[in-house]
């Protein structure tokens, strides 16, 4: 199959090793990935900040940028889910046919990494060795926008050498919502303390998510308390080889 | 008009509320016992019903078409009531409301009225109203009890002392009631406020209520409560005023099917409600010989003519959202500066007063969908909030600061080209702030960021350079 990587703005510019681990991956699986460099950022932050004026040349770009592509994956959650949720309404509020209809014909081709590996190709195990003990954060994004389910899961569960350790309260958000977590830090970060007060008392030495946005979260106050658990993508962890 | 939720225009921001009730460890604790209590109550009767989704469904559905009809159904609920003998006043505002039943405990020379179940109430600030006209109001339902007893605020839709536990509780008691002792079990806590509130019952002549919901078709009013206080207060006094929402419509008797299934299930995690009652205008030798309906508009009209977020009038305050949030259960209702706290609250007190006094509410989210989730009307609050931060926005209510950012931002991000160059600068100018491959102090609004956390420093080669490497 040939897939096209959105990469997502702050993976490719925070998180490149994310983008080479899905890269690898679905190499692996005997797949063509492909990458487009007109691409940038599905707007989400301005979305959701309240910027929709801002955000519709970030979705003209997206369509333009990859209207032929045979299927399009994206190793985040929130951007999916804002391509998913809010791109068929921005495209009716521009009263453009052509528009709609190109948004209407591109969403459904967009998939979510772990959605893409188990709905669109149907694997769950990928070949991955990663002998360490891990526990998964489900993102809301995820979680609720994607329905994402036990997928992220399977695939960590079908790894060689994973100890997958339950989350208490995964559910909880991790209190970064964006710009939540500067607008709102206090409670942000009250939100923060849960959740890496659960990720310690699993006693994992990893903590991960199909979403980097949470995990740069998390792993902020991991690091600022030098707690000494890390955070890694779920695409890195299904990269790993012996 | 004038349109005032309580307080709400003269209290703090959000962030600025919120900063100081993060650090009350006892607050805290309390918040995150009792929703947890609650949450745990609701997922167990809500999965032992098979057709939950679909009640959820119908709950909308008939709030959707109830308020595209609205102006209908609240002129049949006054021919209704009137012909049962009720008499129905309308409300443009909360003065107006407060100035009605004013005049109606005034008419009858009445100096103490007792009051069950009207958080609308809180909204208008009857009781300030009540008492400048020398009327003492007397809260009787328990948790009404404890905040008013406590001079406090409710901080929660369904639970209005929530924030208390039961020393706090014991303590508000020992002084307020003039107790010379008392235990600290909850035993001990109900016979007191049971003592000090029969004696209202039975003395105090005029009862105020409000209504979870008035049916059009039998003009015919519901409260539901745990306590029976609110029977007392339906059917022991006098007169009773009833002040209701006009969004409290519902069109038809059997409608209460499925809202009588949704509300305690989301509410208290309760089957049914240990006390429904459901009146109709007076009845000669039962119950209070005056009835009346003060039906409130309060900005409400206002909210029905903004189609995106018009569903928040579907909101039949089960405070389930509250229950469920991330933020609420950080905070606690007292953030939120309105009698309506948490999700519901952050998209109802900015519609219904103005943006200008609350715009920090819609940002009081994370936008992680648990509110929607457990919404038994499946009102989608995060699309609402993003509704409302984009009128925020619109109106030019954020900080200068914000919008140069987000407009550079949009610059950057407008084609790959632009990214990968703003990517190349971002790297040079983390440089002054970059420690050991972290940032962990960043100036201006990124500070935010990192009081709390680290960030590591962009690596020095992003993504498409490496495809470009690769290639």
């Amino acid at each position: 199959m040939n897939i096209s990587l959105f990469i997502t703005c702050y993976n490719d510019t925070l998180f490149p090793e994310t983008g080479k681990a899905v890269v690898a991956v679905l190499e692996r699986l005997g797949h063509r990935v492909e990458f487009r460099r007109a691409q940038s950022c599905c707007g989400q932050m301005h979305y959701n900040t309240g910027y929709q004026k801002e955000a519709l040349p970030l979705l003209r770009n997206f369509v333009e940028v990859f209207a032929d592509a045979e299927v399009i994956c994206a190793p985040s959650s929130s951007c999916v889910a804002m391509i998913r949720d809010h791109y068929p309404k921005m495209a009716r509020e521009t009263g453009d046919e052509k528009t709609i209809n190109e948004v209407a014909e591109l969403v459904p081709r967009v998939f979510e990494f772990s959605e893409l590996l188990v709905d669109k190709l149907g694997v769950a195990d990928v070949g991955a060795f990663y002998p360490h003990a891990v526990t998964l954060h489900p993102s809301c994004h995820g979680l609720r926008s994607l329905a994402l389910g036990d997928k992220p899961r399977r695939l960590l569960e079908a790894v060689r050498g994973l100890t997958l350790v339950d989350l208490p309260e995964a559910e909880q958000c991790c209190g970064f919502g964006g710009t939540f977590a500067i607008k709102n830090a206090d409670v942000s970060a009250a939100m923060l303390s849960d959740k890496t007060g659960a990720v310690l008392a699993t006693g994992a030495e990893v903590c991960t998510a199909t979403d980097n946005s949470c995990l740069m979260h998390i792993n902020g106050a991991l690091s600022r308390q030098r707690a000494g658990v890390k955070c890694v993508h779920l695409a890195e962890i299904l990269a790993a080889r012996a | 008009m004038s349109v005032r939720v309580g307080h709400a225009a003269e209290a703090p921001s959000f962030p600025q509320a919120a900063e100081k009730l993060v650090r009350n460890t006892q607050l805290r604790r309390n918040v995150r016992h009792a929703t947890n209590v609650i949450r745990r109550k609701r997922a167990r009767v809500v999965e032992e019903l098979p057709d939950w989704e679909e009640l959820r469904e119908a709950g909308h559905a008939i709030k959707q078409h109830t308020l595209r009809h609205l102006d209908f159904y609240l002129e049949e609920f006054e021919r209704k009531c009137t012909e049962a003998g009720g008499c129905v006043h309308w409300a443009r505002d909360a003065d107006e409301a407060n100035r009605i039943i004013v005049d109606l405990v005034r008419a009858h020379d009445e100096k103490e009225v007792i009051k069950v179940k009207t958080m609308t109430s809180d909204e208008t600030a009857l009781n300030e109203s009540l008492a400048a006209a020398g009327i003492t109001p007397f809260e009787t339902d328990l948790a009404d009890l404890i905040v008013q007893l406590g001079e406090d605020r409710p901080s929660h839709i369904v639970v209005p002392a929530l924030h208390r536990n039961k020393m706090e509780i014991r303590q508000i008691f020992l002084e307020k009631m003039k107790l010379e002792n008392l235990g600290d079990r909850p035993e001990d806590l109900t016979a007191a406020a049971r003592k000090y509130l029969r004696e209202k019952f039975l003395n105090v002549r005029t009862g105020i209520t409000g209504a979870n919901f008035a049916i059009a078709e039998t003009g015919s009013v519901v409260v539901v409560e745990s306590e029976g206080n609110g029977r007392m207060c339906i059917t022991l006094p006098r007169v009773l005023i009833c002040l209701v929402g006009i969004e409290k419509i519902i069109p038809r008797f059997e409608d209460l099917e499925v809202f009588l299934q949704l509300l305690p299930r989301s509410a208290t995690g309760e089957r049914m409600n240990p006390y429904n009652s459901i009146w109709t205008g007076v009845a000669p030798g039962d119950g209070p010989e005056e009835f009346h309906v003060v039906l409130l508009d309060n900005g409400r009209t206002n909210v029905l003519r903004d189609e995106e977020a018009r569903e928040t009038l579907d909101c039949i305050r089960c405070g389930a959202c509250l229950n469920a949030c991330p933020v609420y259960r950080q905070t606690g209702g007292h953030a939120y500066g309105s009698v309506y706290g948490g999700p519901i609250g952050a998209i109802l007190t900015p519609q219904l007063q103005s943006m200008r006094h609350s715009q920090s509410l819609p940002y009081a989210s994370s936008l992680c969908g648990a509110c929607y989730e457990v919404c038994p009307v499946k009102i989608n609050i995060p699309e609402v909030l993003i509704h409302l931060r984009a009128k925020a926005v619109e109106q030019g209510y954020e900080p200068w600061q914000e919008r140069a950012a987000m407009k550079a931002a949009a610059f950057a991000l407008a084609s790959g080209t632009r990214l990968e160059v703003a990517q190349k600068l971002a790297r040079v100018m983390q440089l002054p702030f970059e420690h050991e491959g972290r940032l962990d102090h960043l100036p201006g609004m990124l500070a935010g960021w990192t009081a709390f956390r680290d960030l590591d420093a962009i690596p020095k080669q992003s993504f498409r350079e490496w495809w470009a490497e690769r290639e």
